[in-house]
């Protein structure tokens, strides 16, 4: 098959196998881009991880636009990145429709009632879950509660608070001198 | 001026896309940001989305992006918002794909997010007690408090974590109903 429709479709099939995020799509990224089409090897895709996470935006996206590139340029990352969010937009979109359709029937309200105090209990197991990697010394911890009072007690732009503490995590590895 | 509202999803969309570190759920304050500012989607609109996204497959963060996209401007406003959101992605990407070993070992980058990692997180916490507020305290809904905090604990026993959210989402639901929440 001509690579670049293998690369939309395939990572289209990435994107419908994958529930729950950047990190539920590693094995699926595993099977059919590391073993089946052995586009990248797994130490590429383990790098890939790496620099989604200390790159902006989707995890998924960065890798796909990364192997997409690897593979065939600039319109290869573009056309497999397309393809990885084509089945949300699709499923969701659907979805967004559907759910204007009934949302007001009263056992609809009920059931949501229900999922969105599900999603607060989901929402905090996730926090803890990336303290763990987020906040690993003192510095860290001090940022992370200044940062949590700036946004929920004083209501400062994610945006700002985000930049500033990209600033500060510099400037304090710059008084440490650049330990690694 | 029809466009004009699809350029600022964009344009929205662009900035939760660069701003955002760490995955699908690092959106959330954005959007709950955006939500307050815009007008466009309400707080307990952006619960559901949650719930949404968690619940079907792809990346969280362009599930809500869609979702958000079709509650602003319907269908075409799906994809400009999810283009919007993987954009600054992609442009990174490439930029930085010749020199990638570089840059990920680069001293600067990962001092830059040494102190990015935690205020993300802590944008995450206070978007989660936001919605917490919303969810159980206004006005306070004993049933759901107690729902969610028995959810909460099966989520920290180590066989029942690994469970797909989407088994506590439908649980829950069923619960809302059964009980009239």
């Amino acid at each position: 098959m001509n690579l670049l429709p293998d690369l939309f479709i395939t990572f289209a099939r990435v994107g419908v196998c994958t529930f729950g995020g950047g990190y539920a799509m590693l094995p699926v990224l595993q099977r059919e881009v590391v073993s089946k089409k052995e586009w990248i090897t797994d130490e590429e895709l383990a790098d890939c991880y790496a620099i989604g996470q200390c790159t902006p935006g989707v995890i998924a996206v960065n890798a796909a636009t990364y192997v997409g590139y690897k593979k065939k340029g600039g319109l290869g990352g573009i056309l497999a990145t397309l393809g990885v969010v084509f089945p949300s937009v699709l499923i969701i979109g659907l979805i967004a429709a559907f759910l204007q359709q009934f949302a007001y029937l009263p056992w609809a309200a009920h059931a949501f009632a229900g999922i969105r105090a599900c999603v607060c209990a989901l929402i905090f197991t996730s926090v803890l879950r990336l303290l763990k990697t987020a906040v690993i010394d003192i510095p860290a911890a001090a940022l992370y509660c200044a940062a949590l009072l700036a946004s929920a007690r004083f209501g400062l732009s994610p945006v700002l608070v985000a930049v500033t503490g990209g600033a500060v995590g510099l400037a304090v590895s710059r008084i440490r001198g650049w330990r690694t | 001026m029809a466009h004009l509202i699809y350029l600022c999803l964009f344009w929205e969309f662009f900035q939760v896309g660069l701003f955002s570190v760490g995955g699908g759920l690092a959106t959330i304050p954005f959007l709950a940001d955006m939500g307050r500012r815009t007008g466009w989607f309400t707080q307990a609109q952006l619960t559901d989305m949650i719930a949404v996204s968690e619940s079907t497959p792809g990346p969280i963060g362009v599930n809500m992006a869609t979702y958000a996209g079709f509650l602003t401007a319907g269908i075409p406003g799906c994809a400009v918002s999810t283009l919007g959101l993987i954009t600054p992605s992609v442009l990174v990407i490439l930029l930085i794909a010749r020199f990638l070993q570089r840059f990920r070992h680069s001293r600067g980058v990962n001092a830059v997010f040494y102190g990015l990692r935690p205020a993300s997180v802590a944008l995450i916490t206070a978007a989660g007690i936001t919605v917490t507020r919303l969810a159980l305290f206004s006005p306070l809904n004993w049933k759901a408090v107690v729902l969610a905090a028995a959810v909460f604990l099966c989520l920290q026993i180590k066989p029942l974590g690994r469970l797909h959210p989407i088994v506590f989402i439908a649980l829950s639901a069923a619960a809302g109903v059964l009980f009239r929440f």
